[in-house]
């Protein structure tokens, strides 16, 4: 094998590697970062990459940017398997799991229009975690696992 | 009650009910007694969306407690008007009253008020949420006529908009209740509901046809199928004429069948059941009183 024949992907010097997504979540991750490529973070994302522990898996690399806790909590519920790499000056300084929490706030909005967090009132919205979804704290809507991506509140 | 307010029907328990209808009883058995129990009470009504028996009831319910009411009266005229947030309104109005009635038109309203304030506060209806104390009278109405346990009830008309199926749905899996609902296919439990059923062991029996179902029921539950639910006018129709209850629908009824509705009704009771033994709907409206004399009794005496 040589370098003509491989794709390359510079390491990052700071920021956050996400990796062990299941595949064909990449861009519901980058979704959930806000990452719409107008901020202008160099980011780099791998689809369908080979993987010992998924078969495939999608990867992305963040420069500049770590995660808050509620980044990683809505990433749980999206990709349960992924590893969160922390890097500063080229180093892994930090890797974990992430943990499904109980409770995730703010990122997610809810998808029933009519539900009082989506009023200009000053609430964040907040769901509850379930076995298959998340459940709205204010108007009890339940949004189910595979359709928390198109309810990211990624403004 | 083991919660200082009411908003859902779900954070009822049965011994939070049985309280409420046993204090019902009490006072319609003897409201004299009651008469100054809350004097100097002042309960805050604000209804953003307009109301007809729930505020007339909190209102007299309150005063045949001996309290005093005020009204944020409606909202054309009121500070949502100049665009307050519904946050800041029950924050100001709670200056001025030891408890709150809130009705809005947004689902999870009275959750969020909650948040906010410190006094007592009963949920009136939020948008298609819940109606939890209209729940508490139809469960005392049940079981002045037909008892709670061992029960069969039909539940027909909107159950995906209707706030008042919500709640009842969710409070009598407190109890030993076989549950059937009855509706269009468009107008079926939304998620959320069936979840709680689910999740408390109830099981959920639907139909399209009341005639599947009318003869084995003890009461039936009838609520209002809304025009504006239907883009189309002729779908609407369609849908509504199907479940009409008249003297000809109740021949394959029980002789005892109990017949309940929120109201207000359209045209989905014809009026000649008024006069019938099945008719309890405006029974069922005036319980609102007691019901709600002892809900506020005992929300106001946590307080204390």
């Amino acid at each position: 094998m040589t370098d003509d024949h491989q794709l390359r992907v510079s390491k990052i010097q700071n920021g956050t590697v996400i990796d062990h997504v299941e595949a064909g979540q990449a861009l519901n991750v980058l979704a959930i970062l806000g990452i719409d490529g107008t901020s202008g973070e160099t980011v780099s994302v791998g689809m369908n990459v080979p993987s010992d522990r998924l078969g495939r898996k999608d990867i992305v690399k963040v420069e500049g940017r770590e995660l808050s806790q509620s980044e990683v909590d809505v990433l749980s519920l999206i990709a349960p398997a992924a590893s969160i790499n922390i890097v500063r000056d080229y180093e892994v300084v930090e890797k974990s799991r992430v943990v499904r929490p109980e409770t995730v706030s703010g990122v997610v909005s809810c998808p029933n229009r009519n539900c009082i967090s989506n009023a200009d009132e000053p609430i964040t919205s907040g769901f509850a975690v379930l076995s298959d979804g998340v459940r709205c704290d204010y108007c009890g809507s339940i949004v189910r696992e595979k359709e928390i991506a198109a309810n990211l509140d990624v403004s | 009650m083991r919660q200082d307010h009411l908003i859902s029907a779900v954070d009822l328990s049965r011994e939070d009910i049985e309280a409420v209808l046993d204090r019902a009883a009490e006072i319609d058995a003897n409201p004299a007694a009651f008469r100054q129990r809350h004097a100097g009470t002042v309960l805050g009504l604000c209804f953003f969306e307009p109301s007809t028996r729930t505020r007339m009831s909190f209102d007299t319910a309150m005063k045949r407690l001996g309290g005093q009411t005020v009204d944020m009266g409606p909202v054309e005229s009121s500070s949502v008007k100049k665009g307050e947030t519904l946050a800041d309104t029950v924050r100001v109005v709670e200056g001025y009253a030891d408890a709150l009635v809130l009705r809005h038109p947004s689902e999870g309203a009275a959750t969020m008020a909650a948040e906010f304030i410190d006094v007592p506060l009963v949920n009136a209806g939020d948008g298609a949420g819940q109606h939890p104390s209209q729940t508490l009278l139809d469960l005392y109405t049940i079981r002045e006529n037909a008892g709670l346990d061992d029960l069969t009830i039909g539940i027909m008309g909107d159950l995906k908009y209707g706030r008042t199926v919500h709640s009842l749905a969710e409070a009598l899996t407190n109890f030993d209740v076989n549950q059937h609902f009855i509706s269009p296919e468009s107008l079926q439990l939304p998620r959320n509901v069936r979840y709680d059923l689910h999740a408390s062991g109830a099981s959920v029996k639907e139909h399209t046809e009341l005639d599947e179902v009318l003869p084995e029921l003890d009461v039936l539950y009838v609520t209002r199928i809304q025009r504006e639910r239907f883009p189309d006018e002729n779908e609407y129709l369609k849908v509504a004429g199907e479940y009409k209850i008249d003297d000809e629908t109740l021949a394959a009824a029980s002789d005892d069948l109990v017949i309940m509705h929120p109201l207000p009704r359209v045209d989905e009771i014809a009026p000649e059941i008024d006069d019938s033994d099945h008719a309890k709907y405006f029974e069922q409206a005036h319980n609102g009183i007691p019901v709600r004399m002892a809900l506020l009794d005992i929300l106001l005496s946590n307080d204390d």
